[in-house]
């Protein structure tokens, strides 16, 4: 690199494993000089049941191959990091990544210093932090307590820059991270640098999904160029065009806020951002700003398992039945309660859960949908029984076909089948259901406090 | 006319799992500054359309962006076996009929 000021940073892909990685235009970018390399590969889009599962979102042929595209186009010397591996970023997603970025390296016959960084956090370790008063809730944050703690399946905390900045500076060519800030994957190392933080952590939001930031997302690889005053984002790929508005348009996405990003050491502040097109498809940035914290804090995910779930898909056509849906619907459930306290008697009202999403009138938006009276032709049922155990979720659910299908209505005489069954067997186990059962952060005396950091040489 | 109509993108996603947030974005100044000074889109408004109260609601007016950003509690946690939207990213059809003078 000519210019020692200028950092410049890769993104090859907003989630690893996703099908979006480019080899041409990562190939391009890296012919135009870069410092590191950075793909996101994970998030809490897809729900608690990764973390709470221990698995990707993805195969594991579809992360290999995007592992494998990087190893064969970044050469040794710019630095891979990979952050929340494995959708999740706990250990056994770290663990699973690691493995094959080993098996990569060794197919290709590479020498490659890989670094771990596990996230996952020790339950005692959380408890003493507890009663340390150093645990407190974000916005919106249910009810954390050490019994929370206990029923956890799995808690990650998020990291910074720190741990992966301790990577690098151990000489790892591939840091395969826990769960990250997905900007810190791509601030740590111009950080490193010496590129102020502001301009760092902007661009690492700006980057880190990959060609979303640009005005119609397509296939390609985001270059930027970092140095002491701003930032020049330019995506490669064809028909990819930054401006002004879509990186603006960008910070608002997914945020709750537009101008104030929280990061473990500070707030990203893009007040006065100001943004200008300085060619067709390239954009620069400047004027973001890095309002470092008091405090150093490590936000938490976590899941916790409810349960196990049965499901019931069909439908209703009847339009008698659908003008009277919700009450048809009580008796349903009360029907089902009671034949569950005939049947299965051990089993507590509170261990157990129906949920009825009805397709057609409101199952997206639930009670916010204001079009909630008008009268369908037809509405979809998807019956969601909800257990300590799997076969318990199967019985009830065995157990609400009987009313689901031959609930009378006042207005027919005789016996009708009110419910189109899709299936036979009538009923889908689906297995274990997690939710998420924290929204806090930590305050830990030292940044690295609560992540482990593992070297390896694969050869 | 209607919101949909001058807006070029209205969206909802999860902002994180305890939160939902819309974007109403504008291609040009007129639509976005014609929606900004009619008063037809606000905190009040929001709260009102979407039947949760006035004091949950965040409304952000972002002049750089061309568009505003309201942000409000998830009524459930995304994934939550009530919940049917597990990215939050159905949400927005009732800002589309708004009615902008």
């Amino acid at each position: 690199m000519s210019d020692g000021s200028e950092v410049r940073v890769i993104s090859a892909t907003g989630t690893l494993g996703g099908g979006a990685m480019d080899q041409d235009t990562l190939r391009e970018a890296i012919s135009m000089g870069a410092h590191v390399v950075g793909a996101d590969a994970g998030t809490v889009d897809a729900g608690p049941y990764h973390l709470g599962s221990g698995t990707c979102a993805y195969s594991r042929d579809s992360v290999m191959q995007e592992v494998d595209t990087l190893l064969a186009t970044v050469p040794r010397g710019v630095p891979i990091i990979l952050g929340s591996a494995g959708t999740a970023g706990g250990d056994p997603h770290v663990e699973w990544v690691t493995d094959i970025v080993r098996e990569v390296v060794a197919e290709r016959g590479l020498e490659r210093r890989v670094a771990s960084i596990k996230s996952e956090q020790d339950r005692d370790y959380l408890k003493t932090m507890m009663r340390r008063d150093r645990i407190q809730p974000l916005e919106n944050a249910p009810h954390f307590d050490e019994s929370v703690i206990d029923r956890s399946t799995r808690i990650v905390g998020m990291m910074g820059v720190e741990p992966i900045q301790h990577a690098l500076t151990g000489g790892a060519d591939i840091v395969v991270a826990g769960r990250a800030s997905d900007s810190a994957v791509f601030a740590a190392l111009p950080i490193l640098k010496g590129i102020p933080d502001g301009i760092a952590w902007h661009v690492g939001k700006v980057v880190e999904c990959g060609t979303l930031a640009c005005e119609t997302m397509k296939r390609g690889t985001m270059y930027s160029r970092l140095d002491s005053g701003g930032a020049t984002i330019r995506p490669i790929g064809e028909g990819l065009r930054c401006t002004p508005q879509s990186i603006a348009a960008h910070s608002l996405y997914e945020n709750s806020d537009p101008y104030l990003h929280p990061e473990s050491s500070g707030i990203l502040d893009l007040t006065h951002s100001a943004f200008e097109q300085v060619d067709d498809v390239s954009v620069r940035i400047t004027g973001s700003a890095f309002r470092p914290a008091e405090r150093y804090s490590v936000k938490l995910e976590g899941a916790e398992l409810i349960g196990y779930q049965s499901v019931i898909v069909g439908g209703v056509r009847d339009p008698l039945i659908i003008r009277q849906l919700d009450s048809w619907l009580d008796i349903v459930k009360s029907r089902l309660e009671a034949r569950a306290v005939q049947i299965l008697g051990s089993l507590k009202r509170e261990d157990w859960r129906i949920d009825i999403h009805v397709y057609g009138r409101n199952a997206v938006m639930g009670a916010s949908e204001p079009r909630r009276e008008d009268l369908p032709t037809e509405v979809g049922l998807v019956v969601c029984l909800t257990a300590p155990t799997q076969a318990l979720a199967s019985k009830l659910a065995d157990l609400a076909r009987q009313p689901l299908l031959h609930q009378p209505i006042p207005e027919w005489s005789g016996a009708i089948t009110g419910f189109a069954c899709l299936f036979n067997q009538a009923s889908l186990d689906r297995g274990p259901v997690w939710k998420w059962c924290t929204h806090h952060i930590v305050l830990p005396d030292n940044p690295m406090d609560m992540f482990r950091l593992e070297m390896h040489d694969f050869h | 006319m209607q919101l949909y109509e001058l807006a070029s993108l209205i969206r909802s996603k999860n902002a994180g799992p305890f939160t939902l947030t819309f974007d109403i974005l504008f291609n040009d100044e007129e639509n976005y500054t014609r929606v900004r000074d009619s008063g037809a889109l606000n905190a009040q408004s929001f709260a009102r359309l979407y039947g949760v109260s006035d004091n949950t609601v965040r409304f952000f007016t972002c002049d750089n962006a061309k568009g505003f950003k309201i942000s409000i509690p998830r009524r459930f946690p995304a994934g939550d076996p009530a919940d049917a939207d597990l990215h939050g990213g159905q949400q927005h059809a009732p800002l589309m009929a708004i009615d902008i003078p």
